[in-house]
């Protein structure tokens, strides 16, 4: 009787201690993440799940305003948006995602493809998406996952991408951009034209590049293809040898001490810039603006090689059914109408239907960012803060020089396996 | 407590309390009732740890394409984490350079750790001699972590940077001409910061060692002749091992784990054991994500064992 009280206390004991020192280890090993969702009692909500980049407050108002329904963002990160789509698809009604990422997203069955015919604007669409050619007609380079390859779906429940336009489009087009290299004028003090330049010995320990495998590794190719080193046949579908040799000089920069730092999010691209830690890197065009609206000299600079570009739009859950369906379609609808394109204008990326977002802007608005023109009056972001002062001109000018000199896009390439591979031991270089 | 437990479990086993049985008889038996004890902590224990870390496991057996887990057994999330390690001999492969930093590291940093959080323990538990004084200070240490980790961390950059404070400073006082480069984005800024975050996990087990070494032992040690040095050798560093094992655990099993500070204060050019996770978890591709947290789990394993080796905790505390 005294043995086993003694035997079960000892046990009893070590049981908790060992517990208590793994549960440490766990709770070490790992951040816990995820918030219970609470649902609204309101009638027409919409779950929204997307990037930062479309999620204005102000959107979400105006639209409670004009259509009575309710956005409630979820806010994740690129991949993180794409990583819930597959695992949690019931999580969200309403998805706004990038283009690229439709090569992981189709093949699962999670989204619905809406109907080309219930989106009133579909028509007024600009043919960047449609058809590959800015309004005025120029070609814009196709290679990596361009729009237009992978709008149309053969059949409502396919999951093959149709080469010709059918109605079932996988998202409905909202924002887009041409991405390029940010600069510091102040401190470079000469012309920079190529994306060789981000690799020039001149900017040793001073030079940086995104840390996203599918976006950097594009920056990398031009950069390789810039300085004559290689000619992709399609950047955004390397072969595995095309990858091995992008990420070859990318290491060998690298171990001779090119860059200062890589960067994650947009906040870390900032920082890097507004800091001086870098004086050229990759870059989003927001982040250029908040540099400057810091009073830090900051371009966004057009290279000759051409813009690096993306693409976002919207689909639905393949739960969402019924009258929730409806109101994602007026939803989208009413994005497309003028308000949130406006809105997206004025930060400096592009939005999908021209003609409705034109008619919600400044005359002097359009002109500077739209048309290239020099400011007629002060700029001003959609919170009142001041961008730029009367004068100023936007950096790679119109909409048609910037779309018009898009050379590739961001992309999930055949061999994405192996690409983030080789991009690990870049990092691990 | 576990005196008032013995008692209802075996009342004849303390002298005097044989009246009690009297009046309370036994119906449950002992080792039900230690089993009742421990069974709330063994049940959160399985189910938010033993049953994860279990699918953790079989995932990373699993096969898997662009979108999608493939439930078939696949040791691919394993060959393709050792991709080229044999090939490339003598030269490192990518996983074994990143262990190999992500070791040196977790080293320099529990050695600092250890070192600082020693005598901060040391100062609190001998040199501080009244209570209120003692709990005011441990109290202070707290202090950092009322913000959170990622601020406490991203604070170092304006002062580390090219134009940040130290080297500003320094320049202005003459003693150099540019900016000093590795202060920042470099192996010197994530240990600066991983020390500063978790010194105090080193702090705090050590000096509870610490505290409860019987005072009459250093009084002994003091009689007999020793010198400070030697009673630190002899008597405080072994009846504090404890609590210097626990520190360590603590501090290696984060620091392994580490991929956030690695991540910011390296300028996401330094390699960890972590970061690789992070990379195919967004890359979609769970299976070889999870066939490296095995990995890491099993290096992580091997460490605190050989550490339990050097001192056994269950025996000591």
């Amino acid at each position: 009787m005294t043995e086993t009280t003694r035997k079960t206390g000892v046990s009893r004991r070590t049981l908790l201690k060992g517990t208590a020192g793994l549960a440490g280890l766990a709770a070490g090993s790992g951040a816990i993440t995820g918030f219970p969702y609470v649902k609204s009692a309101d009638a027409k909500v919409l779950r929204y799940l997307g990037t930062a980049v479309n999620e204005g407050d102000d959107i979400a108002k105006q639209c409670l305003k004009d259509t009575g329904i309710k956005i409630e963002y979820i806010t994740a990160t690129t991949d993180d948006v794409t990583k819930r789509v597959m695992t949690q698809p019931n999580s969200f009604d309403v998805l706004d995602t990038e283009y690229f990422s439709l090569k992981k997203i189709v093949p699962s069955g999670n989204i619905l493809a809406l109907d080309a015919k219930k989106i009133k604007q579909f028509d007024n669409i600009t043919p960047v998406f449609t058809k590959g050619e800015t309004p005025g007609g120029k070609k814009i380079g196709g290679q990596g996952t361009a729009p237009w390859k992978v709008l149309y779906l053969e059949g409502k429940d396919s999951k093959k991408f149709a080469t010709s336009a059918t109605e079932f489009v996988t998202l409905i087009p909202t924002v887009y951009n041409a991405d390029t290299l940010g600069i510091r004028p102040d401190l470079i003090k000469r012309p920079i034209s190529s994306w060789s330049e981000l690799l020039n010995p001149e900017f040793k320990g001073k030079a940086s590049i995104l840390n996203i495998p599918s976006i950097g590794i594009m920056d990398a190719a031009m950069v390789v293809e810039a300085s004559g080193k290689y000619k992709y046949a399609d950047k955004g579908n390397m072969t595995k040898e095309e990858i091995d040799l992008t990420m070859k000089v990318m290491t060998e920069a690298k171990k001779a001490g090119q860059f200062r730092a890589f960067w994650k999010d947009f906040n870390e691209s900032v920082n890097l810039m507004a800091s001086g830690e870098t004086v050229i890197q990759s870059m989003w065009s927001p982040a250029v603006t908040k540099v400057r609206s810091m009073g830090i000299a900051c371009t966004f600079q057009p290279l000759k090689e051409g813009y690096r570009s993306w693409a976002s739009g919207f689909c639905v859950s393949k739960g969402v059914s019924g009258a929730k369906l409806e109101w994602a379609y007026e939803f989208v609808n009413w994005f497309l109408s003028g308000y949130a394109g406006a809105y997206l204008n004025r930060q400096g990326y592009y939005s999908a239907v021209l003609s409705t977002a034109k008619a919600h802007m400044e005359p002097y608005e359009w002109a500077y960012w739209m048309e290239g023109k020099p400011a007629e009056k002060d700029i001003k972001a959609p919170d009142g803060s001041l961008l730029e002062k009367a004068g100023a001109v936007r950096d790679g000018g119109s909409y048609e020089d910037r779309m018009g000199g898009v050379a590739c896009w961001n992309a999930v390439m055949d061999e994405n396996d192996y690409m983030v591979r080789k991009w690990n031991e870049f990092i691990a270089a | 407590m576990s005196e008032e437990v013995l008692q209802q479990a075996s009342p004849g086993l303390i002298p005097g309390s044989g009246t009690a049985r009297a009046a309370k008889p036994t119906r449950l038996s002992p080792s039900f009732i230690s089993w009742l004890q421990a069974g709330p902590m063994m049940l959160v224990f399985l189910a938010f740890f033993l049953i994860p870390l279990a699918f953790v496991v079989i995932v990373s057996f699993w096969d898997y394409n662009e979108y999608q887990l493939l439930p078939h057994f696949s040791g691919r999330g394993y060959t393709d984490t050792f991709e080229g390690c044999l090939a490339q001999l003598p030269e490192l492969c990518t996983i074994g350079k990143t262990y190999l930093k992500t070791l040196k590291l977790c080293f320099l940093v529990w050695a600092i750790t250890l070192f600082i959080g020693f005598w901060v323990a040391y100062f609190l538990a001998f040199h501080v001699k009244s209570k209120t004084w003692q709990m005011g200070l441990s109290l202070l240490c707290t202090i950092p972590f009322w913000t959170s980790n990622v601020i406490r961390m991203i604070a170092w950059i304006p002062l580390l940077g090219r134009n940040g404070l130290v080297n500003s400073g320094l320049m202005k006082m003459g003693l150099i001409n540019h900016p000093v480069e590795w202060l920042l984005f470099s192996e010197f800024s994530v240990v600066l910061a991983l020390v500063h975050l978790f010194t105090f996990f080193m702090v705090v087990p050590i000096f509870n060692s610490m505290v409860r070494i019987d005072k009459s032992l250093i009084e002994a040690a003091y009689d007999a002749g020793a010198s400070g040095f030697q009673t630190l050798v002899n008597v405080i560093i072994p009846l504090s091992k404890p609590g210097i094992v626990i520190g360590s655990i603590f501090v290696i099993t984060i620091v392994m784990g580490d991929f956030i500070t690695i991540g910011v204060m390296g300028g996401q050019q330094i390699a960890a054991a972590g970061k690789i996770i992070e990379t195919r978890v967004n890359a979609l591709q769970f299976p070889a994500a999870a066939a490296n947290a095995v990995i890491l789990l099993v290096i992580t394993f091997l460490i605190i064992t050989m550490m339990s080796r050097i001192v056994d905790i269950k025996k000591e505390l």
